[in-house]
């Protein structure tokens, strides 16, 4: 794989880095002035930033710089954390996703998670796919037979595992290896349907063959949803994304760490023509 | 270069090790050989009219000191240590087995003499002496304790799921404080209690099986929250977060992941409550109380169970009192197959039940 150590020139070779990014993509998440804490502590504060449609956005910074408890606030899992408290502004499609009477649930329908972790549940394959949509119908009557089929094929296809499982669907999830128990999580959420794929690391926990794979699967889904990924591998970031937002952590007075936004822009911009130091610091390696 | 190295390693004079990488050790037999002269001895002392008990620990004895001397003497202090230990562990083993076996050879050894086809197929209505059997009894300690488990178990799993998923704050506290404090309730105040409290809806002196299996639910009920709980905490988060993130509500999620991952270890759980529970006596005889007859109704009238049976044939023997007391060892051992079987079973549901993890 000549991915090149040099961001610079990744960048340079993508083929699409010709597609200019104009503010025109209808905007899926309005953030402003965002702020998270978990119990006193203020994890994340003052994050201003849009994300355009059938874009991939990337969130990169280093541990502890609140990337992912900004991912977290898109689709209100922030909600299961005790203690956890969200304030500004978070707008999907124009709607306050913290608005009165918004149902999690409802939320989470349109925005799906993938998360570092592959996390297939003790169930076969099918099953594990097929999981989503049966609680979605189980509030709208029940899904007939052949359209769960179609449904479960479509995701798996989707997620490029279909021709490595179709002999195998009854088999048990666990018993897939890392890299496709990833795709199967990715499976599992697109069988959804949503409109936005939010990922917190997925490849982090896994080897640079299924790490590309994963990344090809992403530049496909680009064209059906839009999607958010943490990531703390750079070079992801530049392979991947189109935009690219870049946290920091910052130590206050009281020796707090808190997240906060640095630069927010097209990748290419971010990847060779920083218009902040500490960014150009971290993607340059020199500290992160 | 290698093969230079490996020519001439033998030639080469080894350099000097301030401590050698080898010790004198003692011979490979040395320890079954001092095992075998301390057996021997001890197998003296007894012959010298010594007792039994004395003789074993004597030759126990015996045998840790001199391999522990020999062991010092000829391999250092830390082989010596070492072999030491490994005799007082193995002593305190057999020392644990004993009772265990001792227990299930009795019973086995007098139970069978009335292990028969009458056994299961008699009661004791109208039998005196010989013959007889325990039919009612088993049927009454299989109803009694399967009311007890329909009770406990989902009054168990609830309160363990609500402790797990939902708990929060004082009530959560509370119910972990009383749950511990059941758990140590002793059983014939457990029996007074479900006497007491069905006195307050029947005459005084009321006996039913059912009393008996509420009896039997408040010790079993914590067992069954304890266990259920522990297994519950077991579930990943990230598998909860996986299918929220699903937009799968709650009650959901609970439903169809949390409580499949976890129901290998809460079947586990519950059978060894009710093995726990099914050998019970005190809180039995003040509810279920005594009866010699069939009685397949746990809301009308008295119903034997094993183990009051046992202990009331051993109680009040009949003349000549051998019969009675050989009913009594069999229903034991009837007992012992009953909970033997019920592990199994468990094994088997767990099998039956575990989540899909190999293709």
């Amino acid at each position: 794989m000549a991915t090149g150590l040099s961001t610079h020139v990744t960048a340079r070779r993508r083929p699409r880095r010709t597609r200019t990014l104009p503010d025109l993509a209808p905007v899926v998440f309005g953030l402003a002035r965002l702020q998270v804490s978990y119990g006193r502590h203020r994890a994340v504060r003052d994050v201003t930033m849009t994300v355009h449609e059938r874009e991939i956005t990337a969130l990169i910074g280093p541990s502890g710089c609140g990337k992912s408890t900004v991912l977290r606030s898109l689709n209100r899992m922030n909600d299961l954390v005790p203690g956890a408290r969200v304030s500004g502004r978070v707008t999907y499609r124009g709607h306050d996703l913290y608005g009165p009477g918004v149902d999690p649930i409802e939320v989470r329908r349109r925005i799906g998670m993938v998360f570092q972790r592959p996390t297939p549940f003790a169930k076969s394959i099918y099953d594990n796919v097929a999981y989503g949509p049966r609680a979605a119908a189980g509030r709208r009557g029940r899904l007939r037979k052949a359209e769960l089929d179609d449904r479960v094929e479509e995701a798996l296809t989707g997620a490029a595992l279909w021709d490595e499982v179709k002999d195998k669907l009854k088999s048990s999830g666990l018993a897939l290896s890392g890299g496709q128990q990833q795709r199967l999580c990715i499976a599992r959420a697109i069988a959804v349907r949503p409109d936005v794929m939010l990922m917190d690391e997925p490849c982090s926990a896994l080897d640079p063959v299924a790490t590309a794979k994963i990344e090809d699967l992403m530049l496909r889904l680009r064209h059906e949803m839009t999607i958010v990924i943490v990531t703390h591998h750079m070079h992801q970031a530049a392979r991947v994304s189109d935009r690219t937002a870049f946290f920091t952590a910052d130590t206050d007075s009281e020796g707090e760490r808190h997240g906060r936004l640095v630069e927010y822009d097209a990748t290419e911009k971010i990847f060779n023509r920083p218009a902040d130091r500490r960014t150009e610091d971290y993607i340059s390696g020199r500290f992160g | 270069m290698t093969s230079a190295h490996t020519a001439s390693a033998p030639a080469e004079a080894e350099p000097q090790l301030q401590t050698p990488l080898t010790h004198r050790s003692l011979p490979r037999r040395a320890a079954p050989a001092v095992l075998l002269v301390a057996l021997l001895a001890g197998l003296g002392l007894r012959l010298a009219g010594l007792a039994l008990a004395w003789s074993a620990i004597l030759a126990a004895v015996g045998y840790t000191v001199a391999i522990y001397s020999w062991s010092r003497a000829v391999e250092g202090t830390r082989k010596a240590f070492d072999r030491m230990v490994t005799a007082i562990v193995t002593s305190a083993f057999l020392l644990a087995l004993l009772p265990l076996v001792s227990v299930l050879w009795t019973v086995v050894d007098r139970g069978s003499g009335r292990f028969d086809s009458e056994f299961f197929s008699y009661s004791m209505r109208g039998i005196v002496g010989e013959g007889g059997g325990a039919h009612h009894a088993i049927i009454g300690t299989l109803i009694v304790t399967g009311i007890a488990a329909l009770i406990s178990v989902p009054v168990g799993m609830l309160t363990a799921i609500y402790l797990v998923e939902y708990g929060r704050g004082r009530l959560a506290r509370y119910i972990t404080f009383f749950v511990d404090v059941m758990t140590g309730v002793p059983s014939i105040v457990a029996g007074l209690f479900a006497y007491a409290l069905f006195e307050l809806f029947y005459e005084a002196g009321v006996r039913m099986g059912i009393m008996g299996s509420v009896a039997l639910s408040v010790l079993m009920i914590p067992i069954v929250v304890r266990s259920t709980e522990e297994m519950l905490k077991l579930v990943p988060n990230e598998l909860r977060e996986a299918s929220y993130a699903l937009a799968v509500p709650k009650w959901r999620t609970i439903l169809r992941v949390v409580l499949p991952t976890a129901v290998a270890g809460i079947a586990t759980g519950i059978t060894l409550a009710i093995a726990r529970v099914i050998g019970e006596t005190a809180p039995l005889l003040v509810t279920a109380g005594v009866t010699a007859s069939d009685n397949f109704n746990p809301f009308d009238g008295r119903m034997a169970t094993l183990s009051v049976f046992s202990y009331n044939e051993y109680r009040s023997p009949g003349v000549p009192p051998e019969p009675s007391f050989d009913r009594a060892w069999a229903a034991a051992l009837t007992l012992i197959l009953i909970v033997m079987l019920l592990n199994l079973v468990a094994r088997l549901i767990s099998r039956l039940f575990a989540p899909k993890t190999r293709a």
